[in-house]
């Protein structure tokens, strides 16, 4: 719109104020230059996101075969295998799931349909729900090692303890996600059912909720493919490097980010070449949460409702 | 409501008053314990710091802990002075704002005030994926492309195959996208009329753009650094992978380096004891850690607030 409008000052101005007309052919490349930059300024995140892909698509999908999905890990490299890493990670999406779901839906009705803004504890809930989503994941690592495996829950390093500890980490992400998706719901719908003499759970619970599934379960998708790429809170809770077992529900476990690290830390040489298989473990890795995020877009894009 | 205990001995209410119902009030109540979680969980987060923190105080002086500039938790003789470890926090969080900074405004500036719609819908899912790499895949590359590919065979930097700098550049990628977005939205959020004021007085879009909208939208692109600081201030696995593991108060980039985070999980990976000396120093560490982004949070919410207050 602008490069019209200043298209046509320019013609506008006529042979008057010559300083305009010239100012401009100068400023024209400036301008041109100066978008340039810009672009070039999102390209450098575009190349660098592009080497990063294919550089380890390089090295890893030469090491991706059945095996690799299927076998243990093993410290013969050509032997070794994600089976393990791999069901761990999906445990621990299943406990984060089953944590943060209930939670975070309750705690954003809560706010949105109950809480009492002018009261000062519905106001401190808001602020530390802010606070707790800048949190390093590294410090929800130490809670995890301090109240969850350790301490007053004494859980010990499994699987229980790591799933809650992720679910921590990322119920702030749900809680957002599920309040912009209540406020999304016209408050027409809530009126309108109020006034066919529906109490406020009913009408939450026929109305309100059934309407916000969509934007809810997108933001569950996002909250826990951020979950399952967590490492560092699964150092501190005391994740093993080395289970050659399928894990369960409480037993030690391993994940796909805490094998990929595991790998990249040993010196890789010619009888032992770890760090494909950590590029391997990061192809399956980032597919797995591609393909989630896939889902989450599809779903945004199939249920999102004009009202 | 008032009238609850009079009105649901009746055979039928009088119209207008409603029975009271317990189970809504139960619900209330079971929804509001849900959203006291996070009110437990940040508690749970300063008491386990506090607790092992204070016992560590104990030991160690705490003005030897922040301003000492000896950290050797382990080998003895033992020294517990933070510095190194907030030094690296810092040069490396500064070299990854380098690179972000100014990145992330311009990627920022051209999403907001270039882009038509159909550009920003094909762009901005670059910058959100960029946010979903797992930091453990960004170590990665750091480790095995960015430092022996780019910065010793291209640049020919005599450089450690564990340092700093890679470290810190490629964290600044992990950064642009917090950067981008926030300032984003506090520069959709200058209002147009004042594009439109200054189109009007015969600026091109270079101008207009920066010399209306970025200062206009400043407190919020101030927000974004600030989060974006803390967000390089508190990042593991890139620094614990690609920037080796040596405590030592260095300025040069070149040499490996510990942060307080990667010193946190370097100590968690092996199984410690607890109540011993390195078990205390995760807490201590992690206090400062913990201190010094809820202080920058801080900040970065009372920006935002600002420039919401100013055009909303």
């Amino acid at each position: 719109m602008s490069d019209v409008t200043a298209a046509a000052l320019e013609e506008a101005a006529g042979p008057e104020p010559l300083h305009v007309g010239r100012a401009s052919d100068r400023a024209r490349w400036t301008g041109a230059a100066f978008k340039a930059l810009l672009l070039a300024c999102l390209g450098a995140s575009v190349l660098m996101l592009g080497t990063l892909l294919v550089d380890t698509g390089i090295d890893g999908l030469g090491r991706i075969d059945s095996d690799f999905i299927t076998s243990p890990p093993s410290f013969v490299a050509d032997n070794a295998g994600i089976r393990p890493a791999l069901l761990g990670t999906l445990w621990l999406m299943g406990v984060c799931a089953l944590f943060i779901i209930p939670v975070g839906v309750a705690t954003a009705v809560y706010l949105e349909q109950y809480a009492d803004d002018s009261r000062w504890w519905n106001r401190a809930i808001e602020v530390n729900i802010q606070n707790l989503a800048a949190v390093p994941s590294i410090v929800y690592g130490i809670l995890g090692l301090a109240f969850l495996v350790r301490g007053p829950l004494s859980l010990g390093n499994v699987v229980l303890a790591g799933g809650l500890t992720l679910g921590l980490l990322v119920l702030p992400v749900v809680i957002i996600a599920a309040r912009e998706a209540i406020r999304a719901v016209p408050p027409s719908i809530a009126a309108g059912s109020m006034a066919l003499g529906a109490t406020q759970w009913q009408t939450i619970w026929r109305q309100i909720l059934p309407a916000a599934i969509p934007g809810m379960a997108t933001g569950v998708i996002l909250a826990l493919s951020r979950a399952i790429g967590e490492t560092a809170p699964l150092i501190m809770v005391g994740a093993a490097t080395y289970v050659a077992f399928d894990p369960s529900l409480n037993s030690t476990f391993t994940a796909l980010p805490m094998q990929i690290f595991d790998w990249i830390s040993r010196p890789s040489n010619d009888v032992n070449d770890y760090a494909s298989l950590a590029a391997g473990g990061i192809v399956v890795l980032m597919v797995l949460l591609l393909g989630m995020n896939a889902i989450a877009i599809w779903l945004r894009n199939r249920y999102e409702q004009k009202w | 409501m008032d009238a609850s205990a009079i009105t649901t001995t009746r055979a039928t209410p009088p119209l207008g008053v409603a029975r009271r119902r317990w189970n809504e009030d139960l619900i209330k109540l079971a929804l509001l314990l849900a959203a006291l979680i996070s009110i437990l969980t940040t508690t749970g987060i300063v008491i386990s710091l506090a607790r092992e923190t204070i016992v560590f105080f104990g030991d160690v002086g705490v003005s030897e802990f922040l301003f000492g500039s000896d950290w050797s938790p382990i080998i003895k003789p033992q020294s517990f002075g933070v510095l190194p470890l907030v030094a690296g926090t810092f040069l490396i969080t500064g070299i990854a704002l380098a690179v972000a900074i100014p990145l992330g405004l311009g990627s920022a500036i051209y999403l907001s005030e270039y882009a038509g719609p159909r550009v920003r819908k094909t762009l901005k899912p670059v910058l959100e994926l960029l946010a979903g790499v797992p930091t453990i895949v960004f170590g990665y590359f750091a480790l095995t492309f960015f430092t022996p590919t780019i910065l010793q065979d291209v640049l020919k930097l005599e450089i450690s195959s564990f340092n700093a700098l890679s470290a810190g550049v490629i964290m600044g990628f992990m950064v642009i996208p917090t950067i981008a977005s926030v300032s984003e939205d506090a520069m959709s959020a200058v209002p147009a009329s004042l594009r439109e004021g200054s189109f009007g007085l015969g600026a091109n879009r270079l101008q207009t753009s920066l010399r209306v909208v970025f200062p206009a939208a400043l407190s919020g692109i101030v927000a974004s650094v600030v989060l974006g600081a803390s967000r390089a201030i508190g990042e593991t696995m890139i620094v614990l992978v690609a920037a080796g593991q040596i405590a030592a108060l260095s300025a040069d980039p070149r040499e490996p380096m510990y942060t307080m985070t990667s010193f946190i999980a370097a100590i968690g990976k092996g199984d410690v004891a607890t109540g011993s000396t390195q078990y205390k120093t995760i807490f201590a560490v992690g206090m400062l850690l913990f201190l010094i982004t809820l202080l920058m949070n801080a900040i970065s919410i009372r920006f935002v607030r600002k420039y919401r207050q100013v055009y909303e």
